[in-house]
């Protein structure tokens, strides 16, 4: 092809002579492979292996709330420094007179959620405002690559969909809001393809369905290994169609409450000119998404680079119930080579497909489609304690997913059909997936728990909604693969749709941050000093000498 | 690889600085302390937030790449270009018809394409945008919904276009287009959406949500699994 021709100039980089050593016995065992099963854990088996590996589990990893609604409850440390934490705005000071933008909702986030929250209020009339911290689209929803499950098929129903939910989350799950996430999904599926997603289909309509890691039935739909993307540029399309204003790098920094403790709106910031807007709203949504960025345990992380929590923040000072935020969900696939990508997805549609985990002798240690948490565990205990992982020239650990598989059980060009971002990803680089492996090492990728919703979207707090990765309950202590790209719909628009509806009658009283110099005070009270601030925003990748420089120059903003 | 502390030059907006070689033009630009607003996003290329141009000294070509994806090189002088102007007009979907006047109503411009293949060039995707830009002049909405399906809409083919096309946008409509109105519908979908409306699965999710977990983990234990199509 032309463009492969033109492009040759790229910077290709190699497998050390180590690492090809490892390849080759991976290469010898893979006709053996093939046709090989891999028995599945034994309840007590995952049970211990989770204990033993699986991050969550090491000590010190998380603490006791000593403020707030969940005081007392156990939250993982990163998350704690961000909801234990001093706003950014002086609820003595702040000046909030000039209300800039009156809205019956306001969506706080432009991501999935945010967007599906968005387009449902405006089908039901009511005017909306969606902002969000970096460009409406950047957000995990267009990182999702495997897929989006649904119970549609025949041999499948939404009872059989919530049973493998349960199992998977360890049977913490809150059941209603699990009811209704299998119960939309099909009607979600169905809104998707009217507005004009692309999703895998045979030619007579039917879906082209996959297993994920935990399924009992195939039902992830999938639009190749774009799908999330996909969703996101599809609803964006439609959110710019539909008379919502949105602002982008304008994220909210507080909430506003009235004297009876009421959401009553939100101070953005524009972080470009570091100018706050104050937004009085009936009802407000948040769908800020996860954490990854946060870094628990110093993990890499495949979240995109506005992942910090903020949403989460927000609603805590304003007295929010969270839930299951002692649980973080680490990736089993993030690209271990090259390091420069390194913590990057790698899909589990790799797996779906066939693609096999093996270690540097090129043996299987588990089943491929055991639950999220317990292959992540499965590779660390290879790497970590039976020391059968394979060592990149930077010094950093994985294991082979075997993804030359996949055209030879699905045919020649399966992969590159099937997976073309995959293929792209590493040929960027010169690696070629269809006839090598590739390292891999689990990589931070969600926030299983966060605030706590019913059905509706609706949290603790008056006239304040949730969802996406935000909200908590849905999944227990472990999410499986394409139920959140189902999630951020099913309740974005069940958010979307309620707050709308119930606008009509609703009329906040006058915005105040009262809640914020309560909350202030409790942290005073428990020794927390104010250098702890939230939400954080961005993360800072700057390395230490240039961030020493610029602290002696005392930068001003949202830095 | 060369030894992995080596350096590069590298001139970030013109400006020169010294980095180690085994970074991308995004964690080049950090570790410098550059602390990123506009240009940066997902991070792993699917955003399109980091789209960049850049001259390798001593060579003609402009190339274009995305920051997060690009490992920086020796003489390496680029530029981020974080956002494209362009005016994304208003449409309702559902009234449009998967036909060439649906393009053109919005982006009469498509008939200006020279087929001179800068946008190919500039994609940091390698898709075939001239391919995508000659079907829609066609109005193959199916052809150019396929060949467009990788697009990230990073904007780069659109600020090389001597037509001043919007291809990503253009393209979209195609794939909107070809969604809704093209792309079969699912008979098994329509089956479980009348089954749910009609209360089928009500009350055995009741059941199910009033079970113990003893009783869950029973079921769950021994749910019969699907095999994987060969």
């Amino acid at each position: 092809m032309a463009q492969a021709q033109l492009k040759q100039w790229r910077t290709v980089i190699t497998y050390s002579d180590e690492m090809r050593r490892s390849i080759e016995k991976v290469t010898a065992t893979r006709p053996l492979r093939v046709k090989q099963s891999f028995p599945k854990l034994k309840p007590e088996e995952k049970k211990e292996l989770l204990a033993k590996y699986h991050p969550d589990y090491k000590p010190g990893t998380a603490r006791k709330l000593v403020v707030g609604a969940n005081k007392g409850e156990m939250i993982v440390n990163e998350l704690c420094n961000v909801v234990e934490a001093y706003s950014r705005m002086n609820p003595e000071k702040a000046d909030l007179t000039e209300i800039r933008i009156h809205t019956d909702v306001l969506v706080i986030g432009g991501g999935g959620a945010g967007a599906a929250a968005a387009l449902a209020a405006r089908q039901e009339d009511a005017s909306v405002v969606l902002c969000t911290k970096l460009r409406f689209g950047d957000s995990n929803t267009m990182m999702a690559q495997g897929g989006i499950q649904a119970a549609d098929k025949a041999n499948d129903s939404p009872a059989t969909h919530y049973l493998d939910i349960m199992g998977g989350g360890g049977y913490t799950n809150i059941p209603s809001l699990v009811q209704a996430l299998v119960l939309d999904a099909p009607s979600v599926i169905e809104w998707l393809e009217e507005l004009g997603m692309m999703f895998d289909k045979e030619t007579d309509g039917t879906f082209v369905t996959m297993h994920g890691g935990g399924t009992s039935r195939r039902r992830m739909h999938a639009a190749r290994d774009y799908t999330g993307a996909e969703i996101m540029r599809t609803l964006r399309d439609e959110v710019l169609n539909r008379d919502i204003q949105v602002i982008e790098f304008s994220p909210a920094v507080e909430l506003l409450t009235d004297v009876e403790g009421s959401c009553v709106g939100a101070v953005l910031l524009n972080m470009e000119t570091n100018e706050f807007i104050v937004v009085q709203t009936k009802k407000t949504i948040i769908a800020t998404g996860g954490c990854g960025r946060l870094h628990p345990q110093e993990f890499p992380t495949t979240n995109h680079y506005g992942a910090t929590a903020d949403g989460l923040a927000l609603a805590y000072r304003v007295g929010c119930k969270l839930a299951f935020v002692d649980t973080i969900q680490y990736h089993p696939t993030g690209v271990a080579f090259p390091e420069l990508i390194s913590g990057q997805l790698i899909t589990e549609k790799m797996r779906s497909l066939g693609a096999q985990l093996v270690n540097v002798d090129g043996e299987r240690f588990v089943n491929e489609l055991e639950t999220r948490d317990a292959v992540a565990s499965a590779i660390i205990k290879e790497c970590k304690e039976r020391k059968k992982g394979v060592e990149t020239p930077g010094g950093l650990v994985g294991v082979w997913l075997d993804t030359p598989l996949i055209d030879i059980l699905k045919g020649t060009g399966r992969t590159l059909r099937l997976a073309p971002a995959m293929v792209r990803q590493f040929k960027r680089f010169g690696i070629g997936i269809i006839n090598d492996p590739v390292l891999v090492y689990p990589s931070q990728h969600y926030q299983n728990g966060g605030v706590l919703i019913d059905e509706s979207g609706r949290t603790n707090v008056p006239n304040l909604y949730v969802a996406g990765e935000a909200a908590g309950g849905i999944h227990g202590r472990n999410r499986l693969m394409g139920n959140s790209l189902l999630d951020i719909l099913v309740f974005g628009r069940r958010a979307g749709k309620d707050a709308a509806q119930k606008s009509r009658a609703a009329s906040g009283g006058k915005p105040t941050l009262n809640h914020v110099a309560r909350f202030h005070k409790e942290l005073k009270k428990a020794g927390i000093t104010p250098d702890r601030r939230s939400p954080v925003l961005l993360p800072d990748y700057r390395s230490e000498e240039a961030k020493i420089e610029v602290e002696a120059f005392a930068v001003k903003g949202w830095e | 690889m060369s030894s992995k502390n080596s350096n590069v030059t590298i001139y970030v907006f013109g400006k020169e600085y010294q980095v180690p070689q085994n970074l991308t033009i995004l964690t080049a630009m950090e570790q410098l302390g550059y602390r990123l607003l506009r240009g940066c996003g997902c991070r792993s290329g699917f955003c399109g937030a980091c789209a960049t141009v850049y001259r390798i000294q001593g060579d003609f070509r402009l190339r274009t790449g995305l920051a997060c994806q690009t490992p920086v090189k020796d003489g390496m002088v680029f530029s981020m270009l974080p956002f494209h102007p362009a005016t994304k007009p208003q449409y309702n979907i559902k009234e449009l018809q998967p036909n060439l006047q649906s393009l053109i109503r919005y982006y009469p411009e498509i008939m200006r394409c020279l087929q001179c293949n800068s946008c190919s060039r500039a994609c940091p995707q390698d898709l075939p945008v001239i391919d995508v830009m000659a079907a829609a002049m066609r109005g193959d909405i199916a052809i150019a919904a396929d060949l467009s399906f990788d697009c990230i809409m990073c904007g780069l083919c659109a600020t090389r276009c001597p037509a001043e096309i919007v291809q990503y946008y253009v393209a979209i409509l195609a794939r909107r287009l070809y969604g809704t109105r093209l792309a079969p519908r699912s008979k098994h979908l329509q089956e479980r959406l009348a089954e749910i409306k009609s209360g089928r699965y009500d009350e055995e999710l009741a059941k199910l949500a009033n079970m113990s977990t003893q009783e869950l983990a029973k079921l769950y234990n021994a749910r019969e699994i699907e095999l994987e199509a060969a």
